[in-house]
């Protein structure tokens, strides 16, 4: 049980069968400087990964590889086991169709109200199915993301900052991902709003079994629905493990996360 | 067998076998044993078929291996369409079934399209009101615009030096190129297709006045106008479009800086004074064409050319070209700032907005230069 997490960081990914992501030597480079050198991690089947680091330790940058948007300088990615590194186009599709992503922001289709942004993936994907078909299955996603029935036919610009993410979540979920992607999904919502939404991840997980990326800065949502967490600092992965393991090892910046003032405070309402 | 949540496939894949039904009929009503992978992949086409099927008494789900929620909203909605009830459903499958059955809501769809006639009437109706609302809107813009303009000369303080002079940048200097380029190439063509006409009657040698006069009254500070509509016009609605998309603007009021004398006047006061400078650089190019064709075609040396130039174009064309441009300028900012300043909610808006200044500005410049034209004849500036 009491395995260091600093440990499992370097070693003991080395032949993790059940990984759905693997990143192996990840560097990632903005002009001169690194954000990202010899990175390593492994995502398992099933789990909910909470991925957290400081300001501009590279979370989103190390989302933004493995689904392809950035161009690592060296490094392998592999996601269900494929490299997603100089793939050809036919391969990504059949990766792309297996995931979801949502955004920070949510980055909903403005022009495209709802109903018809949850539609986009499925209609790319499966272009044979009807639009009744489609217009039931985007209308049950809508209301399992947690959002009432007459948004469906609302814009992004008439939506508040909740429910643009409710209807991210609902169009990343489309197409029944095996592997969902989050970035900071309760980023800016109020704590009930963040909570519900930890409640929907949890349970959505619960029921389809998808394996969660999350990249987070809420401890609440660390505490209440991961796995394991991930810790990006220094251009790495520098510990992951179950936040009881993370929360005994010693490194000064996972000790100040987890045992400053607010981890205190969220550990205790998780205990 | 048992259920596994789609998910957990893994490498094996989706490609397993695909989803299939039979119906029975036994003694207690009809059933519908339903077997294979009920995801979503390959599902479409039985969607249609299921919608068929009627006088259902039981799903039978013993024979599913996978199942997500697409295949677990289809086995739903035929099961509350016929009214059967679902046996043998595996614990994960009851699970997405429950899900799918919270999640189903009534829909309630948008109000139907209403008659052809009416809509047209209707949308008739709404492009005369925007037309009125735009322009008085504009209107009220402009004078705000001019009270902000007045407040900034009582507080010179107030003027934002640097953004103005960062405009002088981008709207004059920046566009000398290409507003060289083609006023140098219209002045060669001008020359070439008046040289052609006027050599029918002789009277070849007037190509000159042709040039010099047509440079300096229309063409110069026209084409400039053009060109400025398209390249500042547009990009000052982008700019603001974008900064309002972006709350920056509501940022800036809520510091109390106002966005009419941080944002838009400077651009204005930048395209009203820089407007007459590039005319008039653009007027001395298409001249410069012109002579070179003069020079090279007809044989005329080019000191005789700016002689001819110096006794053909009277002062007044002139005073003319200057005296319009700064207020084409005027039109062309005002309609940028303008539509940048109205783009709410969405991206697509900022393109809409965008094009609509262009047009704008290059039809009102456009008009007011044929006003002008009858203006200054009829005061006697031939």
């Amino acid at each position: 049980m009491a395995t260091d997490p600093l440990r499992n960081a370097e070693t003991d990914h080395q032949n993790d069968k059940d990984a759905v992501i693997s990143v192996r030597g990840l560097t990632n480079r903005f002009g001169d400087f690194a954000v990202h050198q010899d990175l390593d991690l492994d995502v398992r089947r099933g789990e909910i990964l909470g991925v957290v680091g400081g300001s501009g330790t590279g979370k989103s940058v190390l989302m933004r590889s493995i689904i392809g948007l950035q161009m690592p300088a060296s490094g392998d990615i592999r996601v269900f086991g494929e490299s997603m590194i100089d793939r050809d186009e036919d391969e990504a599709e059949a990766v792309r169709r297996r995931w979801g992503v949502l955004f920070q922001g949510g980055a909903l289709f403005s022009t495209l109200n709802v109903l018809e942004n949850v539609q986009v993936p499925l209609k790319q994907f499966y272009p044979d199915f009807d639009k009744r078909l489609l217009d039931e299955i985007a209308r049950y996603k809508i209301t399992m993301s947690g959002l009432p029935a007459e948004a469906a036919y609302k814009y992004p610009s008439e939506l508040s900052g909740g429910m643009k993410k409710r209807a991210g979540l609902a169009r990343a979920l489309a197409m029944d991902p095996d592997l969902l992607f989050l970035d900071e999904p309760t980023a800016g919502l109020d704590p009930i709003g963040a909570a519900a939404f930890d409640e929907l991840t949890k349970s959505l997980q619960d029921t389809m079994g998808h394996t969660v990326f999350l990249i987070t800065h809420d401890l609440d949502t660390l505490h209440s629905i991961c796995d394991r967490v991930a810790v990006l600092a220094d251009k790495k992965v520098i510990a992951i493990g179950t936040i009881d393991e993370l929360i005994a090892c010693d490194h000064p910046w996972i000790h100040e996360y987890f045992s400053g003032p607010r981890g205190r405070m969220a550990s205790k309402s998780h205990i | 067998m048992p259920l596994v949540p789609a998910a957990q496939l893994g490498q094996t894949g989706r490609m397993g076998e695909a989803a299939s039904y039979t119906t029975l009929d036994g003694d207690n009503g009809r059933t519908l044993r339903l077997s294979g992978d009920w995801v979503i992949a390959g599902i479409g086409l039985l969607s249609n078929d299921l919608r068929g099927e009627d006088g259902l008494t039981t799903i039978d789900l013993g024979d599913v291996r996978h199942m997500d929620t697409v295949g677990a909203w289809l086995i739903h909605r035929t099961a509350i369409s016929t009214g059967a009830h679902i046996q043998n459903a595996s614990a994960n499958a009851a699970r997405l079934l429950e899900e799918v059955g919270e999640a189903d809501r009534p829909d309630r769809e948008p109000p139907p399209h209403r008659n052809a006639i009416i809509s047209g009437l209707e949308e008739l109706g709404d492009a005369v009101s925007l037309a009125i609302g735009s322009l008085s809107g504009l209107l009220a813009f402009f004078g705000r615009l001019v009270r902000a303009f007045f407040a900034v000369l009582i507080n010179p303080r107030r003027i934002a030096w640097r953004e103005l002079v960062t405009r002088f940048e981008v709207i004059g200097v920046r566009a000398l190129g290409i507003i060289g380029l083609m006023s140098f190439l219209i002045g060669i063509v001008i020359a070439q297709q008046g040289s052609v006409q006027l050599r029918q009657f002789g009277a070849e040698i007037f190509t000159v006045n042709l040039i010099g006069r047509l440079t300096f009254r229309e063409l110069g500070v026209l084409m400039t106008a053009i060109m400025v509509a398209g390249r500042s016009g547009s990009a000052f609605a982008a700019q603001l479009g974008t900064m309002k998309l972006t709350e920056e603007i509501d940022a800036m009021r809520t510091i109390g800086v106002s966005p009419a004398e941080a944002l838009i006047l400077p651009r204005m006061v930048a395209t009203v004074l820089m407007m007459p400078l590039l005319g008039f650089y653009a007027s001395i190019l298409a001249l410069i064409g012109g002579g070179l064709f003069v020079w090279t075609v007809m044989d005329m040396p080019p000191i005789t050319y700016v002689q001819r130039i110096r006794e053909v174009v009277p002062i007044t064309d002139f005073y003319i070209g200057m005296i319009k441009a700064p207020v084409f300028g005027a039109i062309i900012a005002l309609a940028g700032c303008y539509q940048g300043m109205q783009v709410e909610g969405n991206a697509e808006e900022v393109g809409k907005r965008t094009t609509a200044a262009v047009v704008q500005a290059i039809f009102m410049v456009i008009v007011l230069d044929a006003m002008f034209a009858v203006f200054f004849s009829s005061i006697g500036w031939n």
